[in-house]
């Protein structure tokens, strides 16, 4: 039980101001979710790189000599930036892969937050203000990003439990809601290969995405079917590296507002998270459609 | 040898365990009507309960109190941690929540004339306030439940607290159920319903769902109450770790908890009986998710379901409730299922003790019903005293309880005055089974 | 006309201030500014007061209305005007979800579109939405009636019980127990007393009418299927 926030500008000049805009929104959805937060923010990314967005409870001591450990180990360039808890790594997009293995035996207690060009993902348990200012959230810029405060239901209140989920390379998931067949779904789904790590059932609708996406299907498709396969409530909304989509349940009683103008489109599960933003007296203010899939990109 | 030869022994007849004549005269009422089984009260199989669980009294390690002389306090305080105007209670046995409807309007009178005399609240129920209660109640706790039947801003002011009902013991998901039989003139308009129809209630509030939106409810209420009266919120015992927690971040003044032997005017029996928790069940991870938010004993706990004795209240205050709220009890304090309706009850198909077909209003003791002669039958006087020396009987058993323990409260009884009689009692109480300092499931136990 | 500025003034300031206001009170108008989305503004408000909220609203703005008149200039978040018992609610923008929910009395006018569930159990309360409404609208509806001037979403008037419904455009589906009625003189007229009443540029003639088929009302094996 949650409280999103989305933005994906149009107007490029925006793109400095994208942290400080999210953050402010996100702080607006405190009281739908006061246990912790979490941003996944589309910033700038070089072709032919990836970015690793790690996470560690002892960072200090893990982040210390990780960029030339790694880097060791793959025989590449790896670049660190600490914030916080979490770190960026970015490396070539070709050794994606070996470095999630290779920081498996390297780090093992490190977690992978999101990988791929552009996507970063910072959440931590705590208030979504506290939160943002641990990252400075506010001085990020880039093109879309996606927020969002959780009230844990029936799993831990961590970080891992903490979204936005990490659904494949450049994408992510965030839900409002709670799903009533994550457990078995779980299973299946484990059984097929998907690594699942906490037992938030969000994560599930995540892997969910990613597994179907990796059977060929879209991300639109992937979405529709998740509209017979999962069982539950649901809003979704899910980053890409274009773009973002959103998806509510049939029955649809959790809340969402879409607003747009000529220079973003904007979504807060509550009217409050978009007050402030430029130009929202004069936006187009609508609700999605229960069952109906969206999406916007570049 | 002949088909008769006494000297062979022969098979008895065997009855099936998994088909047991019960079982199979179901079978055949479902076969025959085409319809689930509906009736009144809780859950009646066996599940382990408060009478599994003894009380370790004082003696030399260390001392009780003296009965009448050295008081043991029964008072508490719900509501503390928003509200202007607490509920003080005199005793910490609660009335149930029970709708005019469910209930004739003198079996309501009655409870709140006892509820009163003993100085405990009562409570309305999924169909409205009546002035009657209110009139007779001296705090009366307003249901604010899916239906809304009933409601209004005016009753709402006029009540000592509001219980945000989400769910009930005897169907944890289920909504409220009123057939026709019931729907009288009277309860018609206060529901707003034709009369004589068969009512189903929704399961989910009309306008809100999750503990996000329930945040956003809890505020409207106290804005238009002014901030003045406690907020409870009422769940049926499923996951009571969760939905205490979230309770509590939503911003209830009180978690009001229900088990499975909690009762319902009507449900189905495969609801009753195959859904939820057993009360024991429902107090330790209730009680551990206020202890995690640091709110045990700043948000009360209410615990419900198969409440019958000061021995069962002084087992769900020492397992950490603050206080009970009983139903089923009071209502056979005011003369359910008395034996002296015997005549009746078999002309019924039922007998003492197990008439539970509350919902077809033909209640001998005229209490579960609307029908105005049978309603008659109920004086709401002599029904109330009883209610009220029973409320005095079981307060005074715990105090009795209490001081063995060596207590000046009941609020201090404790997890360990309790021992355990069986493994299930003592793994869902966590408290050491008789004799031993060991549970199932406790912690470094190896188990 | 006096005003609250919801950007200096607390909500409890709000409506302790306006629920204050008595029958006999010679303030009648007030305005309130910045609202931007904040929940359970102008609530349990009890006398014939006129309140203008200019903006956004959050969830139950007009909650348990009493008597007053309110108007939101903007639109609305979920459950507005829920459980109102008299008074008039004008909303010039959209409504979410639970518009009017389990309202008793007065009516409710809202000019955009509301979501779904627009007169979820609704008791009495007179709706009038110029635009459409979402799907399970009027679901489990006691009494009063609802005009939707333009489409109905899925599954209109589900469980219904004795509410009357009005529909000009299409209905995309009926909820279970929900048919269509003969539009009877009766019903002309009190359609043409709602549509002027809410300021609704529409002929009666041009709508249909939707309530119950009683069907549900005592069990039946036969229709099992509905439950």
């Amino acid at each position: 039980m949650c409280g999103i926030v989305g933005l994906f500008l149009k107007d490029r000049s925006l793109e400095p101001q994208l942290g400080a805009m999210l953050t402010d929104m996100l702080v607006t959805m405190t009281d739908r979710g006061p246990d912790s937060a979490g941003i996944a923010i589309y910033g700038t990314g070089q072709a032919g790189q990836a970015k690793l967005t790690v996470q560690s409870d002892t960072a200090d001591a893990d982040f210390a000599t990780l960029a030339d450990d790694l880097g060791r180990a793959l025989g590449v360039s790896v670049i660190l930036r600490r914030a916080d808890t979490h770190a960026v790594l970015t490396l070539p997009a070709a050794q994606a892969q070996g470095a999630r293995d290779a920081l498996a035996t390297l780090r093992p207690g490190l977690r992978v937050m999101s990988d791929g060009q552009s996507i970063e993902i910072y959440k931590e348990v705590g208030l979504p203000r506290e939160v943002a200012a641990r990252f400075d959230l506010a001085s990020m810029s880039g093109s879309h990003g996606i927020g969002h405060t959780r009230m844990a239901t029936e799993s831990a209140v961590t970080t891992q439990g903490a979204h936005p989920f990490s659904t494949g390379a450049d994408q992510c998931l965030v839900h409002n809601g709670s799903l009533s067949n994550h457990n078995n779904l779980r299973r299946t789904l484990k059984r097929a290969g998907m690594r699942i790590d906490s037992q938030n059932d969000t994560e599930v609708g995540a892997a969910y995405v990613t597994w179907k996406m990796q059977q060929g299907a879209t991300l639109g498709q992937a979405l529709e079917g998740a509209l017979t396969d999962l069982d539950g409530f649901f809003t979704f909304v899910v980053g890409t590296k274009d773009g973002f989509g959103v998806v509510r349940d049939p029955i649809a009683c959790k809340p969402a507002v879409m607003a747009e103008t000529d220079q973003y489109v904007a979504f807060g599960s509550e009217y409050r998270a978009l007050v402030n933003l430029p130009g929202i007296d004069a936006a187009r203010v609508w609700e999605p459609e229960p069952a109906t899939v969206y999406f916007w990109s570049h | 040898m002949t088909d008769h030869d006494t000297r062979i022994p022969r098979t008895v007849p065997i009855q099936s365990a998994t088909f047991t004549n019960p079982i199979n005269a179901e079978i055949r009422r479902a076969a025959a009507t085409g319809i689930y089984d509906i009736r009144g009260g809780g859950a009646k199989r066996k599940v382990p309960h408060f009478d599994d669980l003894l009380f370790l009294g004082a003696s030399i390690s260390r001392y009780p109190l003296e009965g009448y002389r050295e008081t043991c306090d029964t008072r508490v305080t719900l509501g503390t941690r928003f509200a202007k105007k607490p509920i003080e209670l005199d005793i910490p046995i609660t009335i149930a929540g029970m709708s005019f409807g469910a209930l004739s309007a003198q079996a309501k009178e009655a409870l709140g004339r006892g509820a009163s005399a003993a100085g405990t609240s009562t409570t309305t129920g999924d169909g409205g306030m009546t002035p009657e209660e209110r009139g007779h109640s001296s705090k009366l706790v307003y249901q604010y439940l899916p239906s809304r039947y009933g409601m209004n801003p005016d009753d709402l002011r006029r009540a000592d607290a509001i219980e945000i009902v989400v769910g009930q013991g005897a169907k944890p998901g289920g909504g409220g159920m009123l057939l026709g039989q019931k729907i009288s003139d009277r309860v018609a308009e206060m529901r707003t319903l034709p009369k004589g129809i068969d009512q189903r209630s929704a399961c989910r509030h009309p306008d809100w769902t999750g503990p996000d939106d329930l945040e956003i409810k809890i505020l409207e209420l106290r804005e238009i109450t002014g901030w003045q009266v406690p907020i409870y919120v009422k769940v049926g015992g499923t996951r009571p770790y969760y939905d205490t927690a979230l309770a509590v971040k939503a911003g209830a003044d009180v978690v009001v908890l229900d088990g499975m032997q909690g009762g319902t005017a009507a449900t189905q029996d495969v609801f009753i009986e195959h859904v939820g928790l057993p009360t024991l069940a429902c107090i330790r991870p209730a009680v551990r998710a206020l202890q995690d938010l640091g709110m045990h004993r700043e948000v009360q706990l209410v615990i419900s379901g198969g409440i019958r004795t000061g021995a069962d209240v002084a087992k769900a205050l020492a397992l950490g409730a603050d206080a009970v709220a009983i139903g089923t009890a009071a209502l056979i304090a005011l003369g359910d299922n008395d034996p002296k309706w015997e005549s009746e009850y078999q002309k019924l198909g039922t007998t003492t003790g197990a008439y539970d077909d509350w919902h077809e209003g033909r209640d001998p003791a005229g209490i579960t019903t609307q029908d105005p002669e049978l309603a008659a039958r109920l004086d709401p006087v002599d029904a109330g005293r009883r209610l009220r020396n029973y409320l005095k009987v079981m307060t005074l058993e715990a105090q009795t309880i209490a001081r063995a323990c060596g207590h000046n409260h009941l609020h201090n009884l404790e997890p360990e005055d309790l021992c355990a009689l069986t493994m299930e009692a003592a793994a869902m109480a966590q408290v050491p089974l008789a004799g031993t300092d060991w549970y199932p499931g406790k912690p470094g136990a190896g188990y | 006309m006096q005003t609250i500025d919801l950007a200096t003034q607390p909500l409890r300031e709000l409506n302790s201030t306006l629920q204050a206001q008595s029958a006999q009170t010679n303030a009648t108008a007030w305005e309130v500014l910045n609202p931007r989305g904040a929940h359970a503004i102008a609530v349990g408000l009890d006398a014939p007061i006129e309140v203008t909220v200019r903006g956004v609203t959050g969830y139950y703005c007009a909650g348990m209305n009493n008597q007053a008149h309110i108007h939101v200039t903007g639109s609305v978040g979920p459950g507005v005007a829920e459980n109102m018992m008299s008074g008039t609610v004008i909303i010039d923008g959209d409504a979410s979800q639970y518009a009017g929910a389990t309202g008793r009395g007065g009516l409710l006018v809202i000019k955009g579109n509301a979501s779904s569930r627009c007169g979820i159990s609704m008791k009495g309360i007179d709706i009038v939405v110029h635009g459409n409404v979402g799907h399970m609208s009027a679901f489990m509806a006691q009494a009063g009636n609802l005009v939707v001037c333009g489409d109905a979403g899925e599954a209109l008037g589900d469980s219904i019980y004795e509410a009357r419904l009005f529909v000009r455009g299409s209905v995309k589906s009926l909820g279970a127990d929900c048919v269509e009625k003969e539009m009877r003189a009766e019903h002309l007229e009190l359609l043409r007393d709602l549509l002027e009443r809410a300021g609704a540029d529409a002929k009666p003639e041009e709508f249909r009418r939707y309530g119950s088929a009683r069907k549900l009302y005592n069990f039946n094996i036969d229709n099992a299927a509905a439950y």
